[in-house]
């Protein structure tokens, strides 16, 4: 390969890691964005991703249906959410600590019942070709669209609605803003609370549905990379907004893309400087989008 | 929509061991519009906080129409027509009022159209005198406007019963008169009662039909505000408590300068300067009263002069020193203060009331010995400045948070004037405080001035300035606009700088 082709192979790999490795930041950013609107952090999501993934690569070994793989991590991870909800209802409970528990216990329960699901393959979740045209194969290979995005995009308009124009979205976020207000109007705080981190879990699930049954497509243990707790930095750059969780996610997954495709085109280098270069957009983040306009009034840590 | 008329009988409420309310019993009459008072810690937040179900009460009954009704829940009272303004705002500060509106509103459809609504509203602020700004974010209105949107919900809602905790705590005399005005005016055609808060018995004297008064969670009497006149309603109120003396202000001349602020500018929490070009000096043995309307910078002033703000540029100087809030530069100035809003600003609002006394001085003896806090000591020094300063609360133990306003009021000035301060920073002090507390605390003011110290007074309430102050300063824009005597001082000439911004 002549080494122009290899540079322009670049912003295409970049392009299809933001597709392919957004799509699970995109669902779980979406599920801690939904929690943290309803007041409260959500560290746990991290476990319901790999519950999820687990759940879903499970599902689909056993059933022989990547879908059927598909209903299990939402269910798996919408429990999880659930949970965590309904334990933070205790008086005197930190969500923040709530949060950190279940991100265990949800990664060792996946561990423990995932073993038998390692050696085995199953099958996978379907992609959209949409560079069948093209005879190159990496122009083929970065158009191939998993059938998860434009669900991801879907949840994201849904969600944006939901907020904005539905009873229940106002609702979550008076009772995300302000506790003591949602308790004058006597909104039902419980009930909206759980509905969030239920659904705010099994979208982790389907996140975490996406890397084992789609990329990279198998079940280990080192599966995830984290994603669950980045979500919550996501969030904070996404100003808690649904649509520009959609680009945080791209940015994410681009980002961990650039590492290998500069490797592809021969840039050795600082390959794992590149590697690193999601953890490291995370604390930039962190450090540099200080603004917090937009943060749910009842968050603990944007106080 | 008629007006509804409510009693309630023997109502009791207990926090613990400690007694909120005990048999209380009153009514208000259809369309009439009836006072609460009673000095700070009586118990009227609480028995209100009862009647729309914030909380339950231990035992007794409420009358709604002469019928018994369970109220267990907020709910249950929206459902009566019932409705209440908090002490605190209670709109969710982080969506905006039209969203805070519509979300009050019953029978609210799961999919919200929000043409249809803004139209709804809309259609409702024509008839209303009152005016807020629909789309800004609750949390970016000033205070009076926050305290209107918070009417304007309950009269979007229909109320035919209304509650009202302090309403005008947060606002001009002029925009007391408006809203109180409008309340009024909707009693006399027989749509609304009103039952109302209030430690200011010009409005009482005004607005009101009848009285309530509680004393230490206890009914004390009733009667006509004509009848009783405000003799009598003060002597119901204190019991047999002595009223204290007018403060006596004694002769002196202003000694050394203290505090001197010169061109200084401090910025507001975007980043804005919210005061510029600031200078003035206040003298040991003087007042200086700050008048202005809120939000003109005051805030951002006192919390730089303690330490809770950077100061962007200029000086600040304490005994010719420099000066920027340290603990140890506080302790060398001998400085006191009482910011505004003093559960947020001066008291950690978990802690007991006794750590919370105990903030100025927890590290040195005899509250700690070598490095040790002692606990004893702390407690019994709490008892002591409790006692001294009457702070009304369940024990030294009890988190401060669980005082009422007035008292949390009265612990930090236990805290600040435990010992004799130099220098004394004071924002509103009196804010919420019953006449007797006011009073209270009006005399340690002028007795600091009268023993050497110099204080700057903060205020809005033009009363109060023109009251205590040796010398007028007016704040607007963020900047010193007009200085003067409260003996040569004209309301109106004030209140043209005041509004000059
Ligand atoms: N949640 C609570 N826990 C413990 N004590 C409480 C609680 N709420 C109120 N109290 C106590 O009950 C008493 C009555 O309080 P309340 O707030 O009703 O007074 P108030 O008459 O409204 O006074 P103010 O004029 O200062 O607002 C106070 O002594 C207060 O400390
Ligand atoms: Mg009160």
């Amino acid at each position: 390969m002549s080494a122009d082709v290899d540079l322009w192979a670049v912003p295409l790999a970049v392009f299809a890691g933001a597709i392919r490795a957004g799509s699970p930041f995109l669902f779980v950013s979406l599920g801690e964005c939904l929690t943290e609107r309803g007041g409260r952090i959500n560290l746990g999501l991290e476990g319901a991703l790999v519950m999820g993934a687990m759940s879903a690569y499970g599902g689909a070994v056993l059933s022989g249906s990547p879908w059927l793989g598909l209903l299990a991590a939402i269910v798996a991870g919408g429990l999880l959410g659930l949970l965590h909800g309904l334990i933070c209802s205790l008086p005197r409970v930190n969500d923040i600590a709530v949060g950190i528990g279940l991100m265990l216990l949800g990664i060792g329960l996946a561990f423990f019942l995932g073993k038998p699901f390692i050696q085995p393959r199953a099958p996978g979740l379907p992609a959209f070709e949409l560079g069948a045209w093209s005879s190159n194969p990496l122009v083929r290979e970065a158009l191939r669209i998993n059938v998860l995005f434009p669900l991801g995009l879907a949840a994201c308009a849904l969600m944006h609605l939901a907020l904005t124009r539905t009873r229940w979205g106002l609702a979550l976020r008076c009772v995300g803003d302000s506790q003591d207000t949602a308790r004058a109007l006597g909104l039902p705080i419980l009930r909206l609370r759980l509905s969030a981190t239920a659904l705010g879990g099994a979208l982790a699930g389907i996140g975490g549905a996406s890397l084992s049954l789609f990329y990279p497509g198998s079940w280990n243990e080192g599966l995830s990379s984290g994603q669950g707790l980045m979500a919550v930095a996501l969030v904070v750059f996404a100003r808690w907004q649904p649509w520009r969780c959609l680009y945080a996610a791209l940015l994410f997954g681009g980002a961990g893309a650039l590492g290998p495709a500069l490797q592809a085109a021969g840039v050795t280098g600082a390959y794992h400087l590149f590697n690193a270069a999601p953890y490291v957009l995370t604390l930039a983040l962190m450090a540099f989008a200080s603004e917090r306009t937009g943060a749910p009034g009842e968050l603990r840590l944007s106080r | 929509m008629a007006a509804l008329e409510l009693e309630v009988v023997d109502l009791g409420k207990r926090f613990g061991d400690f007694v909120a309310l005990q048999g209380v019993s009153t009514k208000v009459a259809a369309g009439s519009f009836h006072a609460l008072l009673g000095e700070n810690g009586a118990g009227k937040s609480t028995l209100v906080k009862c009647i729309v179900g914030y909380q339950m009460p231990d035992e007794g009954a409420i009358l709604v129409d002469r019928r018994e009704r369970e109220i267990r829940h907020p709910a249950d009272a929206d459902a009566l027509g019932l409705g209440m303004v908090y002490q605190h705002f209670t709109l969710a500060p982080g969506l905006s009022v039209l969203e805070n509106l519509v979300l009050a509103r019953p029978r609210l459809p799961a999919v919200l159209d929000w043409a249809a609504e803004r139209a709804r509203l809309e259609a409702f602020l024509d008839t209303a005198p009152l005016h807020v700004p629909l789309d800004a974010p609750v949390a970016t209105l000033a205070a009076g406007q926050k305290q209107k949107a918070e009417i304007l919900k309950q009269l979007y809602l229909d109320r035919r019963f209304l509650i009202l905790d302090e309403p005008t705590s947060v606002l001009t005399p002029q925009e007391a008169d408006e809203v109180l005005g409008l309340l009024h005016g909707l009693t006399r055609a027989g749509r609304l009662s009103v039952l109302m808060i209030s430690h200011k018995f010009r409005e009482v004297e005004a607005f009101c039909d009848e009285v309530t008064v509680l004393r230490r969670g206890r009914y004390v009497g009733r009667g006509g505000v004509a009848e009783l006149g405000r003799e009598r309603m003060a002597a119901l109120m204190m019991g047999s408590e002595a009223l204290p003396e007018p403060p006596a202000r004694a002769a002196r001349v202003p000694g050394v300068t203290r505090l001197r602020v010169a061109d200084l500018a401090v910025h507001d929490d975007k980043g804005v300067a919210a005061v510029a070009g600031m200078g003035f000096d206040v003298r040991a043995g003087e007042i200086v009263g700050l008048a202005g309307v809120s939000g003109n910078g005051q805030r951002e002033l006192v919390e730089a002069l303690l330490g809770q703000r950077a100061v962007a540029a200029g000086v600040l100087e304490v005994d010719g020193a420099a000066y920027r809030g340290s603990r140890a530069e506080i302790d060398r100035a001998g400085l006191a203060s009482l910011p505004e809003e003093p559960l947020k600003n001066a008291c950690v609002p978990q802690m007991s009331v006794a750590d919370n006394l105990a903030l100025r001085s927890f590290d040195r003896p005899p509250q700690t010995r070598l490095g040790w806090l002692r606990r004893g000591t702390i407690r019994a020094r709490g008892r002591e400045l409790i006692a001294a300063f009457q702070v009304r609360t369940p024990g030294p133990d009890a988190p401060i948070a669980a005082l009422s306003g007035g008292n949390v009021q009265r612990a930090v000035l236990a805290r600040e004037l435990a010992q004799p301060r130099a220098l004394l920073i004071v924002a509103n002090p009196v804010f919420g405080l019953d006449f007797a507390s006011a009073a209270a605390i009006h005399q340690r003011l002028m007795a600091a001035r009268n023993a050497g110290a110099a204080v700057l007074l903060v205020s809005e309430d033009l009363d109060e300035i023109l009251a205590l102050a040796d010398r007028v300063l007016v704040i607007s824009g963020g900047r010193i606009v007009h200085e003067t005597t409260p003996a040569a001082a004209d309301r109106h000439t004030l209140g043209r700088h005041m509004a000059a911004h």
